[in-house]
């Protein structure tokens, strides 16, 4: 029998949108996403500049901070990843330098070996850890830039500047799959997704001797991503960059429409490296919402460095908490998950790690409210800067005097409740399936899956609290 | 059968919380709001549903404002010439008060909070989320009971 999600969508339901010609022909065309690319680089190029002479000091009237901080963000948690997956690193700018580099063309594929030193990436670090660590480090300075438009400007010539010079040293794109800070959230949440880049018939690739979406071909490049595409079965670390499209000479690569959620399912490579990922992002949320959209003023000036005490207390408390506080609750629960389940033959790590993925709907859900909570009251501003990026007195679109306009802040309350009750539900579907994963038998499951359930409940409970409690 | 008795129990919470959102005896209420960079004092303003609630703004250091969540008014108050707000809190939930006048960097992070009681809009989020945890055992309990 079909396992359903919540009794109504097979979980195998998948839909093709590439059998569609014109989209497939898209995909596997050369210009694209390459021409989606330099498009979002000169939007770049005009967030960089606005960053760096673009007037005000308050970020609300800066293009780089609204572009970045409001649309991007905005789009990121509403659209890209929770629906087309990591559909932003298609059209990511920020490696494109160290593909030119490496490739010695922009467009044309010039051979299979690629130019810069090409170093494998540390064995070690091949893991979320770097990114974890990163993501991390890059909010203790949330409360500048978010607000301060040179301070973007630094933190995206920073990462463009990085993501270089790794592609000078390292191979391919290790930068996007071990450094970018953005790219961790993306990889987890991307399990969500309800679209996957897929093999289409295993057969048809069993038999293809040259693995040309690895190695590549006259038409593609293998891998930038170092995945074997003809075998992949998570979205997590497909930077869906198209180029398995262009090298399959079968075309037997599909861009598939699917339910939500179903990689939670895929026990391949789980780790405590992507259960942290999940933590933090849960922690990074609440300590967001507390110092951002919080009434408390001296949380306020402790982000934004108004002294150095506060600043260094927000530090580490921000750190213990998501790096410390959320996971040692979470093992909590996990170890009362084994004492009920009864099973002492499955190890506390097992536990611990599958059940983190209970937090990725969760956390997602938590993001996106999060965010409804910045683009209803905050969204009008994009109208001015948009006609005026750098400050200088334009009126491109005739909207620059668009007054500051909050809007639906009267539904905010209600939206926010229920984007949390409904990626509750997400968690639930999957926890008790993974519940099922972890434990040998449906008794143990079921009495395993208990704690879980209270630690997500309260969880949400807490959320809720802090959202409109 | 045990759909409409789950169905039944669940309206009854909800309905329960409506009835406790009910308006208590409504009261004028004065507020004195200081503004200044970057929050607002008292930061937590509760009224009950019903409340005529009067507002003084007061801003200590720049030009401030005050934005109302969900009734959408609005005042602003400079050094020495105060801004005031008149309304009723008919409508119950948290709502964010905010600076409406840019008055620096973290503007956009200058909020308050108003709490029109009791916030039914809260536990009835609540009590869904309850309900669906509780829920949720009793009914995978009983799909193995039927496999059994």
């Amino acid at each position: 029998m079909a396992d359903k999600l919540f009794g109504l969508i097979d979980l195998n339901w998948r839909f093709e949108l590439t059998k569609f010609k014109l989209i497939r022909n898209l995909f596997k065309s050369r210009w694209f996403p390459l021409l989606a690319i330099i498009l979002n680089l000169f939007i770049f190029v005009i967030i960089l500049i606005s960053g760096l002479i673009g007037g005000f000091s308050a970020g609300n009237y800066n293009f780089g901070i609204m572009i970045v901080w409001i649309l991007w963000w905005v789009m990121l948690m509403f659209v890209l990843v929770p629906i087309f997956s990591r559909a932003w690193c298609l059209m990511c700018p920020f490696p494109v330098f160290s593909d030119w580099l490496q490739r010695g063309a922009l467009f044309a594929v010039t051979g299979l070996k690629l130019k810069g030193l090409g170093l494998k990436w540390p064995k070690a670090l091949k893991n979320m850890w770097v990114m974890n660590i990163l993501f991390l480090v890059t909010t203790f300075f949330s409360g500048f830039f978010t607000v301060r438009p040179l301070a973007t400007f630094i933190l995206l010539g920073g990462i463009i500047l990085l993501a270089f010079l790794i592609g000078l040293v390292f191979e391919k794109r290790s930068f996007c799959l071990y450094v970018c800070p953005v790219s961790g959230f993306q990889g987890l949440y991307s399990q969500f997704a309800m679209a996957e880049v897929r093999r289409k018939d295993p057969e048809i690739c069993k038999n293809h001797k040259v693995k040309t979406c690895y190695v590549g071909n006259e038409c593609g490049y293998g891998c930038p991503w170092m995945l074997t595409p003809f075998n992949f079965t998570k979205n997590t670390y497909c930077g869906m960059c198209l180029e398995c499209f262009k090298s399959c000479p079968h075309d037997n690569m599909a861009f598939n429409l699917r339910p939500p959620g179903v990689d939670l399912l895929v026990d391949e490579k789980r780790g405590l490296d992507e259960a942290w990922k999940a933590f933090i992002m849960l922690g990074i949320a609440m300590v967001f919402f507390l110092t951002m959209q919080g009434p408390w003023g001296f949380l306020k000036d402790w982000v934004r460095g108004a002294s150095l005490t506060g600043y260094l207390t927000f530090i580490s408390l921000h750190t213990a908490f998501s790096l410390l506080i959320v996971p040692a609750i979470f093992f909590f629960f996990s170890y009362l998950s084994k004492s009920f389940s009864g099973a002492k033959e499955v190890s506390l790590k097992k536990i611990f790690t599958n059940f983190s993925y209970t937090l990725v709907p969760l956390g997602l859900g938590v993001w996106i409210a999060f965010s409804v909570g910045i683009v209803l009251p905050n969204g009008s501003y994009i109208l001015h800067i948009i006609s005026d990026p750098f400050a200088w007195g334009w009126n491109l679109f005739g909207t620059r005097s668009v007054p500051w306009t909050p809007v639906f802040t009267g539904a905010l309350g209600y939206l926010q409740g229920a984007v949390l009750v409904l990626f509750y539900l997400f968690s639930l579907a999957y926890g008790t399936r993974l519940s099922k994963q972890t434990y040998p038998t449906d008794g143990q499951a079921k009495r395993g899956w208990i704690p879980i359930l209270i630690f997500l409940t309260l969880a949400t409970l807490a959320f809720l609290w802090l959202y409109i409690g | 059968m045990k759909n409409i008795r789950a169905i039944s129990i669940f309206s009854f919470i909800v309905y329960s919380l409506w009835l406790m959102a009910s308006p208590a005896q409504a009261a004028e209420k004065f507020f004195e709001i200081k503004a200044k960079k970057f929050s607002y004092t008292p930061n937590i303003i509760t009224v009950n549903r019903g409340d005529t609630v009067k507002i003084r703004l007061l801003s200590e250091d720049v030009h401030h404002g005050f934005f109302l969540d969900g009734y959408g008014i609005k005042t602003s108050a400079h050094p020495g010439m105060d801004g005031s707000l008149k309304f009723i809190a008919d409508k119950p939930g948290r709502y964010t008060f905010r600076c409406s006048v840019t008055c620096g960097e973290f503007h956009p992070y200058m909020v308050g909070y108003l709490v029109v009681g009791p916030n039914s809009r809260f536990w009835l989020f609540a009590a869904i989320v309850l309900v669906i945890g509780i829920g949720s055992i009793i009914t995978l309990n009983r799909v193995k009971k039927t496999n059994g």
